[in-house]
């Protein structure tokens, strides 16, 4: 993919010297920046091979695998902060990938893009094919994305799911920040801070 | 490159320690002195001393772990690919050391060294010694005769990894970062069953003698069976297919006979197990198989996950997808166990169609990840 938009948000969302894990951390470039900018404790997950060795080449540690096997390996509490940038439209289980991310981090900071963006709509309206923009540039027979899912959606997913949205920044297709209130008819891509809601009563 | 460049020219070196009265005390109980070490170094040290990459070898492996004796030796050390000047360990940047087991046959002491008690070869009157045991001996050539007190990375493939995995246990403030590869906390029973085939087949040997041939002929038979069954866990289902298929060996038909080898991968076997027989003693096959046996980390040290508590090194695990004998299972456990323990590790599946002994083979994956795992390592923790 291109540019990643939502870098310098996640960035801004850590403090120096926290604890990060990054799923599905591609070549490490995120890592590698927070490493030298933060002094982050860096750990990413990564199912491609070519793109682990390539973290290797960059001294970022890596998990060459699944992710929720991946963190699975990890105690309670061990990250501040577990990023998902732009992989949970992919992911087989999203809820389950959601809480485990609780579970191994105090936080997490999700992007995902935004299927509700008025071109979508409009193209899915007159057009009647299955939508093809910019963020999401596949045909429906080759795209990795297995979910599609709007703000709206997933503000109700994070509520189901026992998160607390802290913040979330919104942005246009053409990288400009997109208003919240309108987030679902004008973002291409949502980046959110989460934590758990207050342990509820069992 | 100019030729006295692209290898480096080396020597087998010999430290003895452990004299009566401090012999070296053995997990199994027993106490082994005086013990000669078989040693070979690559490279210059650097001022700081802070460039020392131990290397440890394999089942069957030596002190020669690269370079060559002279400039017209046709046959260089067993991980020639891997070590030497620019290529990924590169003795142009680090200073390898690479020593033979105790246990082994090729210049430590082992079951065929004289025992001074009785003036004759050890035979199995040797002690059990293990992977603890072995590594002991490293430490003690490291800090000792060669007076490293860190080293920038310890690294080895299958029964090498399990000694590198007790070297950063063992001394978590002297090792800075630990590569296993193809390697486990503990052999499966698979591995086991394999193992103790070879052993019977070097039992069932009428020289074998109970140990006691190195008067006459040694168990040949016995031990060439053990190193075809060897060969046959290294290689994979799909590398054979390749290497051998069902070419037959030198002939138009199938002979309908026991005689000569039909098939090229009978003669290949064949002639892999004449060729060990030549370079290898069967009594240390069978120490040296029983070592790999009795290792299991999370038995001896209280868990899978306890028995890395304290470890401080840096890690990057390797396995590969064809390998059956350590299965890339086996790593992930490992690294399981190290992440619970807050260890910094990354860990690499690279794609194999070959079987284990791939590490040992020309791979650019395994190439590259070292090379670039050093270049980290050195950068970061020097």
């Amino acid at each position: 993919m291109g540019v990643r938009i939502d870098y310098e948000y996640i960035e801004a969302h850590i403090p120096q010297g926290a604890r990060v894990l990054d799923l599905g951390c591609g070549d490490g470039a995120l890592l590698q920046r927070l490493i030298r900018d933060k002094g982050v404790e860096a750990r990413g997950i990564e199912i491609n091979e070519q793109a682990v060795r390539e973290c290797i080449r960059r001294g970022v540690p890596v998990y060459h695998g699944d992710m929720l096997e991946g963190m699975s390996m990890f105690r309670d509490g061990s990250f501040d902060c577990v990023i998902l940038s732009q992989t949970l439209q992919q992911a087989l289980n999203p809820a389950q990938v959601a809480r485990e991310m609780l579970r191994v981090g105090r936080r997490s900071i999700i992007s995902y893009p935004n299927f509700g963006h008025w071109r979508i709509r409009l193209q899915l309206l007159f057009g009647g094919r299955a939508p093809i923009t910019k963020t999401l540039p596949y045909r429906w027979h080759d795209t990795p994305n297995l979910r599609v899912l709007t703000v709206k959606d997933f503000r109700r997913f994070c509520r189901e799911n026992g998160m607390r949205i802290v913040n979330s920044r919104y942005f246009t297709p053409a990288y400009k920040p997109a208003p919240a209130f309108a987030a679902n008819l004008f973002a291409a891509t949502a980046v959110s801070v989460l934590e758990a809601r207050e342990a509820a009563p069992k | 490159m100019n030729d006295e460049q692209s290898f480096d020219i080396v020597e087998t070196k010999h430290w003895q320690f452990a004299e009566p009265p401090n012999e070296l005390p053995l997990r199994c109980g027993a106490k082994l002195g005086p013990i000669t070490v078989a040693y070979e170094t690559c490279g210059t040290l650097s001022p700081e001393r802070d460039n020392a990459i131990l290397i440890c070898h394999a089942l069957s492996g030596d002190a020669h772990v690269c370079g060559r004796y002279s400039p017209d030796d046709p046959e260089p050390g067993w991980w020639d690919i891997m070590v030497g000047p620019g290529k990924p360990i590169d003795t142009r940047k680090y200073f390898v050391i690479c020593s033979n087991i105790i246990g082994a046959c090729k210049g430590s002491t082992g079951p065929s060294s004289v025992n001074p008690k009785t003036g004759e070869p050890f035979g199995l009157d040797f002690p059990m010694v293990t992977v603890e045991d072995m590594v002991k001996v490293q430490h003690a050539l490291v800090s000792r005769h060669l007076e490293l007190d860190q080293l920038l990375c310890v690294i080895g493939g299958s029964f090498g990894g399990m000694q590198a995995l007790r070297w950063a246990i063992d001394y978590p403030d002297i090792v800075r970062c630990v590569v296993p590869i193809a390697t486990a906390t503990r052999l499966s029973a698979q591995a086991i069953a394999f193992d103790e085939v070879g052993r019977q087949a070097i039992y069932a040997d009428p020289n074998w003698n109970g140990g006691d041939y190195y008067s006459g002929n040694p168990p040949a038979r016995g031990l060439a069976v053990a190193r075809m069954i060897g060969h046959i866990t290294y290689l994979s289902d799909q590398s054979m297919h390749e290497k051998f298929g069902r070419r037959l060996q030198d002939r138009e038909d199938v002979g309908y006979d026991f005689g000569p080898p039909d098939f090229q991968v009978e003669s290949y076997l064949r002639h892999q197990g004449g060729k060990f027989v030549g370079r290898f003693d069967a009594n240390s096959y069978l120490y040296i198989t029983k070592a790999m046996d009795y290792f299991d980390l999370a038995s001896d040290l209280g868990g899978a996950v306890e028995a890395f508590r304290g470890v401080k090194s840096r890690f990057l695990v390797v396995s590969f997808t064809g390998d059956w004998l350590f299965p890339t299972y086996q790593s992930r456990e490992l690294v399981r166990a190290l992440q619970a323990n807050g260890v910094r590790v990354s860990f690499c599946e690279l794609e194999s169609p070959y079987g284990h002994d791939i590490f040992l083979l020309e791979n650019p994956g395994l190439e590259d990840v070292i090379r670039s795992f050093l270049a980290n390592a050195q950068e970061a923790t020097g």
